[in-house]
């Protein structure tokens, strides 16, 4: 076997691990749309703010140090305690929960009944807001998360793999951190499967997933499931906020991370959660395996931007609902 | 009292279908016609022209083109980012290759080409729906990008990877490059607005914008009753197209004068138009100009309060722009989600009951 065939497998590889991260994000868009029928665009923006607030209360930075510097003239920036990992996720997920009681009493409450489109510009003027207040809050430098996950080449699988390939190859290069997000989507993804299938409250989801009038009719309370199911979401967007952040800092471009999960949604269908899953996986591969086969000898690189929506419109225009995706049935 | 219906008596079919049946507003609608062409060319600066009157101008066609999709044929669109960027370099191209040709033409040429590039990424729409087309679309805005930063040919070549408008005539007056006058590129810009706002207001209660509007209301049921769904959606993708490149045309070459694609026609761009749209109304021209007004004079207004006034850094006045933004758009949408329009209307009605009210 040539090197290059054993290379075109490392992009493979690289490409299921990245499509895992595009899941993560993915699985928060479903979770939302699924249970309210909102496209909610802010989950990017979510997974953004979930990191800032993580890193800031790890390091005990002041919320609000410029804003409140630039008012009264003082000088604060840090507290000066350093919180331990567990705690700093704890408290960020008591942020995120607290977010998602707001979002329903302040937004979504007021939004009933709306259209599709008036809720999916709310999430965007909701993205815009969350943008300037987790920037104002925590400040827009480039930060660094660390929560104790390993990071760099797996030398272990280097080492194992490198007997495989011709002189030129050394093993597989993957990063221990997608390895490791791999399997936390993983466990992530069977617990709000048992979740939303074996406990009250999954299947009080479920029912509004359905039907919200009928739901309604049994008495599930629709307001307080949606403050679950943004909690939820919340604490998706901080797990793919964990994962991102580790992998490329904490900073404003963590929020197009939603404009790479659309095109799996596209393809996986916006209701279908194993749809997030598998079409992040296509989605992951097909771009890393273009870019390496077609984008770089033939096109001069920095395809990953478009060709996922490329694929998904292709794959559409084919099966418009897409993959997982419940028939779309229309009548006059 | 004024604004009333009473005494306006029709005799023609003509009368029957003007667009301003009530007096006073085609008092209005003329006076504001005066002031544009014949009091503010008089008045205007370089820091009016540049900050406040090109970027209204400009963007309410953009938002009339979106409106034309979005508002009139229901198809939400996310691209409007890349098509203005396919109207600046379809200009850019012409008024290098063709340096005698006319302005004018060189920036209807420039729609013509949107239009064409515009029915392309509207082909899918006959397939996908919604949700569906509104993501699709966003391939037509990330491709668009991508080819303008990575072929040379589209931007000839220039090391710098940007595009720089070179000097054009018009009348005798310069329009593009560093010695027009404020004066003359803003009734360059108002010649354009208002002669393809009337275009879009006339077009919209004509047969064709009919059958937009029936295929927004439920495309199958229009479908039923004889409506060709092809055509009117992709007529509406051109035509909201052509405008909009017609926007990016005059945006590049007019207001900016050099523009490198990521930066002036990213993804940002395309939602600036979207809540243009949004917040001016949805189906309606005078929305459209209410919306480009509100996101145009707005950021202006926040900028000067808040780093004028108060004396903040910028950084901490563009996060709050952000907040107040984001902020003002949910309760825009909360308080009247039809947007301005829909307050114009409801003034109005009040007007005409107005002081007798019951």
């Amino acid at each position: 076997m040539p090197a290059g065939f054993y290379f075109g497998i490392e992009v493979f590889l690289n490409g299921l691990m990245a499509g895992v991260m595009y899941s993560l994000v993915a699985l928060g868009f479903v979770l939302i749309f699924k249970a309210s029928g909102i496209f909610n665009y802010a989950q990017g923006v979510m997974a953004l703010f979930a990191a800032l607030t993580l890193v800031g209360l790890q390091n005990g930075q002041v919320p609000f140090a410029h804003l409140i510097n630039a008012i009264f003239g003082t000088e604060v920036h840090h507290f000066g305690w350093h919180l331990p990992v567990f705690f700093a996720i704890l408290l960020t997920l008591g942020v995120m929960v607290l977010f998602a009681f707001l979002v329903e009493k302040l937004i979504l409450k007021h939004l009933v009944n709306q259209e599709p489109i008036i809720l999916f510009m709310a999430c965007i003027g909701l993205a815009y807001f969350m943008e300037g207040f987790g920037d104002l809050m925590w400040g827009s430098e480039i930060k660094k998360l660390d929560v104790g996950i390993p990071q760099g080449g797996n030398f272990w699988i280097e080492e194992v793999t490198s007997g495989l390939g011709g002189d030129g190859f050394y093993g597989f290069y993957l990063d221990t951190l997608d390895i490791y997000a791999t399997v936390i989507a993983a466990l992530l993804v069977i617990s709000l499967v048992l979740f939303s299938q074996y406990t009250k409250t999954g299947r009080a989801l479920r029912a509004v997933a359905d039907d919200h009038q009928a739901a309604l009719s049994v008495g599930i309370s629709l307001r307080a499931i949606w403050v679950i199911v943004w909690t939820i979401a919340g604490f998706v967007a901080l797990v793919a906020g964990i994962m991102w952040g580790s992998k490329s800092g904490v900073q404003f471009s963590l929020s197009l991370i939603a404009l790479k999960a659309l095109p799996v949604l596209m393809l996986g269908g916006f209701t279908s959660i194993p749809g997030a899953i598998v079409g992040g996986l296509i989605i992951g591969v097909g771009e890393k395996m273009f870019e390496f086969l077609i984008g770089v000898p033939f096109l001069g690189g920095a395809t990953e931007n478009w060709f996922a929506y490329m694929l998904a419109l292709m794959f559409l225009v084919f099966r418009p609902q897409g993959l997982f995706g419940e028939k779309i049935i229309e009548r006059v | 009292m004024l604004y009333r219906e009473a005494g306006v008596f029709k005799t023609s079919y003509a009368k029957d279908q003007e667009t301003f049946p009530i007096p006073f507003d085609k008092a209005g609608y003329f006076l504001a016609l005066i002031v544009a062409f014949g009091v503010i060319p008089f008045l205007v600066n370089d820091y009016w022209a540049n900050a406040i009157l090109l970027p209204f101008l400009i963007y309410a066609i953009a938002a009339i083109g979106l409106n034309i999709l979005t508002g009139y044929c229901g198809q939400v669109s996310l691209g409007s980012g890349g098509f203005m960027a396919v109207g600046a370099y379809a200009t850019y191209k012409l008024m290098t290759a063709f340096p005698d040709l006319n302005m004018i033409i060189v920036i209807l040429l420039a729609g013509l080409v949107t239009a064409f590039v515009g029915v392309l990424f509207g082909l899918p729409s006959l397939r996908i729906k919604g949700f569906y087309l509104a993501v699709a679309t966003l391939a037509a805005q990330f491709f668009l990008v991508w080819l303008f930063n990575k072929i040379p040919w589209f931007y000839n070549y220039s090391a710098s990877g940007q595009i720089s408008a070179p000097e054009r005539v018009v009348l005798g007056f310069e329009v593009t490059g560093a010695n027009a006058q404020p004066a003359v590129i803003y009734l360059f810009c108002l010649c354009f607005t208002v002669a393809l706002a009337w275009v879009a207001r006339n077009l919209t209660r004509s047969n064709t914008g009919r059958k937009w509007m029936a295929i927004r209301d439920m495309d199958i049921a229009a479908e039923i009753i004889g409506v060709n769904p092809l055509m009117a959606k992709l007529s509406a993708f051109a035509v909201s197209s052509f405008y909009i490149g017609v926007a990016g045309a005059l945006l590049f070459s007019v207001y900016l004068g050099a523009a490198e694609v990521g930066e002036a026609f990213g993804i940002q761009k395309s939602f600036l138009v979207l809540f243009m749209v949004i917040i001016g109304g949805l189906g309606s021209i005078f929305g459209s100009f209410a919306g480009a007004a509100f996101m145009v004079l707005f950021p202006v207004l926040l900028k000067n309060v808040m780093v004028g006034q108060l004396g903040w850094a910028t950084d901490i006045a563009a996060h709050f722009e952000f907040i107040i933004v984001g902020a003002l758009i949910i309760i825009f949408l909360i308080v009247e989600p039809h947007g301005l329009a829909a307050l114009w209307r409801i003034a109005k009605e009040k007007l005409r009951l107005w002081p007798f009210p019951h």
